[in-house]
């Protein structure tokens, strides 16, 4: 989130689109209610179902699944057209005045540079600013000039008239309008709305570039950085944004710092490229720093093995030679045999990932797999025939399998880093059952092990795992204190103000910030983002002052917020470039007192920079301003352009009828083997979508007996329209076909999905909830991922688990 | 006298019950008030924790029993929302009101297993074995398949044929470490669930 949960309570509107917050988080939707109840807020839901969120909106909308793309592009052209923007906001702190390169171009569908064979544009050189003899950006601050940024878009989103719109998302058009409408209203500078958002953005094969189409609308109605405003991607699990932080994805580091690739060869080169000067003149490029934080980063983990001279130990990180292995595409190595061992800690891929029938190919063809969970999972048992729900010759699977017990949350002290961004310390409160162990002793005693074989037996390159540095009071079971020390950072030698020559800490004192980090191996930090969560005064995860004195609900003395404490990000741009906040009655949070900035938050900022400094609130940014226009940053194109889903109901693209090559992303990536997979809608006509319900949580609550009775039998969602044409009976078990396998449940039929006209014809949705599997203490059931796609996003891979399509049969 | 809020309720609790009694006229006989249930949360231990659900991070109260004394096992036998909380002030969902069912689930795991090759059945170890056959098999994949330098002779050290999905339930910590290790090893194929 780039705001926080009890923040909601400051907006004059929110929108929930993708997500279902009533249903999936509803004790962090309590501040919508509060918003409504105490600011006179207004409820917008568009989602294909009228969910749980849905019956407390002001308005609703239905959309088709996987057409937001179109409804917020329209969106922007409506507000372009009736110039109802924030303007000040708009023309200051985004690019809109920025002048791309004369070459950038979309046509049909496509933008500049396109290869067909590698599904991709190799070479996105034009898809960026013209800069002039200083290396800085052109601007043409009337916003006149025909390549800037404000022409381009109203250019690009000139196609997507409300009629085409709704047209595409089956969204009636009186009802389309009236959103619009209430959204534009907070196009009024000091007057803000919030977007919460979840996985239903998220998981689509053009599902990065659906949540910047929804930031690009927060940014022209100004709403970025204000309270009660934001993009709020309000996530799943409990530490998911803290392992994303953690950087424990394929191509990442801690603290979004990223692996190199093979042709990074030279140590210097890698880190320059990551650390780019400012491309307008004063403004701060934070990841200039890049450097600090990565040598930072070598120290904690390789202590005094790691110098200048061995470039802090550069050659001892993995190098990639493909943008990613993400999981489908090491799920399809798996598929294909090239994987031999796998571990899977508290996850349960072949219950998680789409299409069922591959992963559990894939894990058939494994030597071994390693389970460490506090439960039990299908991962577990994919080799044990369990009836018609895992369907397997267990004689013929040959993989080894390790299931080893670990303790859950309640039988362990540690942090958790919730949506918000806080890092909220817990307390063991009692002992796990039998012999199980924490992940940490699992990891300690798996490395030491090994450390152990490569010191007596030698073999491939063992110098990282000799230098790995494990200095722990008990090098079998690291104390959670002193791993939360590690990645905040400590100095390495005694620290001095570079200017003042002050002394600012002894050697072995941890670090107060990350301003305190250097790139000469004085100070060590294991995630740069988290330094100041653990520092001399103590560990700040683990306050518990909850009071509010500007009534803002920024509970500033609560846990510990990265970065640097700060609850709103972007919060510069809640005051006008003289340094006043846009609204000085009720969204005061940052300001220039004359000679510093200060407020309600953490100014995210630097607090000496005066306003006639022109300094600009995007500080990460080396433009100093969000962008509109995302340079070569995404795999599709730097405007969001929509395409269909990749098993589509309507098999066309409205936008470019003639043109099948881009009637699915034609940058999202597809394997040999699951485009032949994709089902037609002349064989599975209905377009379905997956989610979950309150009761439950993923796969585990199946576990709990008391979940299992509030939702004790797998169930599908029809429409009534749609059940009454196939002759299906609220209760009735159907089959639930798609190309990869099928399910059967109980149907519930419901007036919550309605048919839609889309494209001139009338689609019908089918919703079907997740939950159900072969183990637990509920009913066995089908796993819902027996039926969904192995495609994903172009940029992040991220299964299309919310728009496939189905056939549905009574049985 | 130093008492925290919560505390403050457990005295006021007992103390409210025993004088609305009376003002009803019912000064009781004393079998009756023996025979009254004690209120189950006193001389409990109290521990602070979070939701390990969803991401909004409710704060948690967990109750256990036990002396607190270092030999003697707490035992959580309920968790309700703490009110404290800035974000879900005491309340919690359906799944969080139903924790205590997930941390005494049946089917929590209590002891390393092994499923054999083509085996229907699992098979109990200690943990020295289960963790001494896993390194080996490690290792040995590793040493086998480790990539020094790519075929244009980069220096590369990457090892692809053993990966690593990662918990994102789990703490910080826990997540820091398995990092820590996974990278050492020169793991790639390494997620978690925010990839999904």
């Amino acid at each position: 989130m780039t705001n926080h949960w009890s923040d909601i309570k400051n907006a004059n509107l929110v929108l929930v689109m993708g997500g279902n917050a009533a249903e999936a988080h509803p004790c962090g939707f309590k501040w919508v209610t509060e918003a409504k109840a105490h600011n006179q807020a207004k409820l917008l839901v568009v989602d294909p179902r009228f969910t749980r969120t849905a019956s407390l909106a002001d308005v609703y909308a239905p959309i088709r699944t996987g057409t937001d793309i179109a409804f917020l592009g329209g969106l922007i052209r409506y507000l372009l057209e009736t110039d109802q923007i924030q303007h000040e906001y708009v023309r200051n702190y985004t690019d809109m005045p920025f002048i791309v390169k004369e070459n950038f171009s979309f046509a049909d569908g496509l933008f500049n540079g396109y290869d067909a064979d590698s599904r991709s544009y190799p070479d996105k050189s034009d898809w960026d600013y013209e800069l002039d003899e200083n290396g800085h950006a052109k601007i043409d601050m009337t916003l006149k000039h025909p390549r800037c940024v404000y022409q381009l878009l109203k250019k690009h989103y000139s196609r997507y008239t409300p009629e085409m719109v709704s047209g595409i998302c089956g969204t009636p058009l009186k009802r389309m309008m009236q959103i619009w409408d209430h959204i534009a209203e907070t196009a009024v500078p000091g007057k803000t709305m919030t977007i919460l958002y979840a996985l239903g953005w998220t998981q689509h094969s053009v599902g990065s570039q659906m949540i910047r189409a929804g930031a690009m609308l927060q940014l022209l109605l100004g709403n970025i950085g204000m309270p009660g405003g934001g993009v709020n991607a309000l996530r799943g699990h409990s530490n998911i944004q803290g392992l994303t932080d953690l950087g424990l994805l394929s191509n990442l580091l801690p603290g979004y710092l990223t692996l190199p690739r093979d042709n990074e060869q030279d140590y210097d080169a890698y880190i320059a490229k990551r650390a780019p000067q400012a491309l307008r003149p004063g403004q701060m490029s934070y990841w200039q720093h890049y450097g600090r934080f990565h040598v930072s980063l070598m120290k904690a983990w390789y202590g005094d093995a790691v110098t200048e001279e061995n470039n802090w130990g550069y050659d001892w990180l993995p190098k990639l030679d493909e943008p990613m292995y993400d999981v489908l595409k090491y799920f399809d190595m798996m598929y294909e045999g090239k994987v031999n061992g796998y571990f899977c800690q508290g996850f349960n891929p072949i219950a998680a990932f789409p299409n069922k029938a591959k992963v559990g190919a894939g894990l058939a063809r494994l030597k071994y797999l390693v389970i460490m969970d506090p439960l039990v999972t299908e991962t577990s048992e994919f080799w044990k025939h369990v009836d018609e729900y895992n369907d397997v010759d267990t004689a013929s699977i040959q993989t080894t399998v390790f299931r080893l017990p670990t303790t859950c949350f309640a039988e362990e002290d540690g942090s958790l880093v919730n949506s918000s961004r806080w890092l909220q310390w817990h307390w063991k409160g009692g002992e796990p059952p039998g012999e199980a162990r924490t992940d940490v002793a699992i990891m300690g005693g798996l490395f030491h092990r090994l450390r152990a074989l490569y010191k007596s037996e030698g073999g491939a390159f063992p110098d990282p795992i000799m230098n790995l540095d494990w200095s722990y009071l008990r090098p079998d079971e690291p104390a959670p204190e002193e791993i939360a020390k590690e990645y905040n950072g400590k100095a390495l030698v005694d620290l001095k103000d570079p200017k003042t020559g002050e002394l600012l800490l002894r050697a072995g004192q941890q670090l107060a910030g990350f301003s305190q980090l250097r790139d000469d191996g004085s100070t060590s930090s294991g995630c740069w983002l988290f330094c100041g969560s653990w520092t001399e005064a103590g560990n700040q995860m683990a306050r518990r002052d909850n009071s509010d004195p500007y009534d803002m609900g920024q509970t500033l003395g609560w846990a510990w917020s990265w970065p640097a404490n700060r609850r709103i990000l972007y919060n510069r741009a809640s005051a006008d470039p003289s340094g006043k906040p846009w609204n000085d009655k009720d969204k005061r949070l940052v300001w220039w007192d004359g000679s510093k900035w200060t407020g309600t938050d953490v100014p995210d900022f630097a607090v000496t920079s005066a306003p006639e400094d022109k300094m600009n609130p995007f500080i990460m940014n080396p433009e100093g301003v969000a962008r509109f226009f995302a340079r070569g940053n995404m795999a599709e194109g730097p405007f969001p352009e929509h395409y269909e889903p990749f098993e589509t109901p309507i098999s066309r693209n409205p936008l470019h009828p003639d043109s099948p090559g881009v009637t699915s992303n034609p940058a999202a990536r597809v394997f040999r083997n699951d485009m032949q997979v994709f089902g037609t809608a002349d064989e599975f006509p209905y377009a379905a979508t997956t989610y979950r319900l309150t009761e439950h949580f993923h796969f585990w609550t199946k576990h709990s007996r008391i979940n299992a009775i509030m939702q004790p039998q797998q169930f599908v969602e029809l429409g009534a329209v749609m059940a009454g044409e196939l002759g299906i009976k609220a209760g009735d078990r159907v089959r639930v076909s798609s190309n990869r396998g099928y399910i059967e449940a109980v149907a519930v039929v419901t007036k919550r999905l309605r048919p839609l006209m889309v494209d001139g014809k009338i689609v019908h949705h089918v919703g079907i909830p997740l939950h159900w599997g072969f183990v637990g203490v509920a009913k066995n059931g089908y796993l819902t991922n027996t039926l969904t796609p192995f495609v994903g996003d172009g940029n992040t891979h991220t299964p299309e688990y919310k728009s496939f399509l189905v056939n549905v049969e009574r049985v | 006298m130093d008492i925290n809020r919560r505390e403050f309720f457990k005295f006021c609790g007992v103390g409210i019950a025993a004088s609305s009694l009376a003002a009803l006229g019912m000064a009781p006989e004393p079998a009756f008030a023996e025979s009254a249930r004690h209120f189950k949360l006193a001389n409990t231990k109290e521990s602070r924790n979070t939701c390990p659900y969803c991401s909004v991070g409710c704060g948690l109260i967990m109750y256990s029993r036990g002396s607190g004394g270092k030999n003697v096992s707490q035992e959580i036998f309920h968790i309700e929302g703490d009110a404290d909380h800035p974000v879900n002030r005491g309340t919690l969902c359906p799944k969080g009101a139903g924790l205590i069912d997930f941390i005494r689930s049946p089917n929590r795991l209590q002891y390393p297993q092994v499923r054999e090759a083509g085996s229907n059945e699992w098979k109990r170890l200690s943990w020295d074995d289960a963790l001494t056959r896993i390194t080996r098999l490690m290792k040995d994949d590793r040493d086998a398949n480790f990539i020094e330098k790519n075929d244009a002779g980069q220096t590369v050290n990457r090892w692809l044929t053993t990966g690593f999905l990662a918990a994102s339930a789990a703490s910080s910590e826990a997540g820091y470490m398995t990092h820590k290790v996974v990278r050492s090893l020169g793991i790639l194929g390494f997620d978690n669930q925010a990839r999904v």
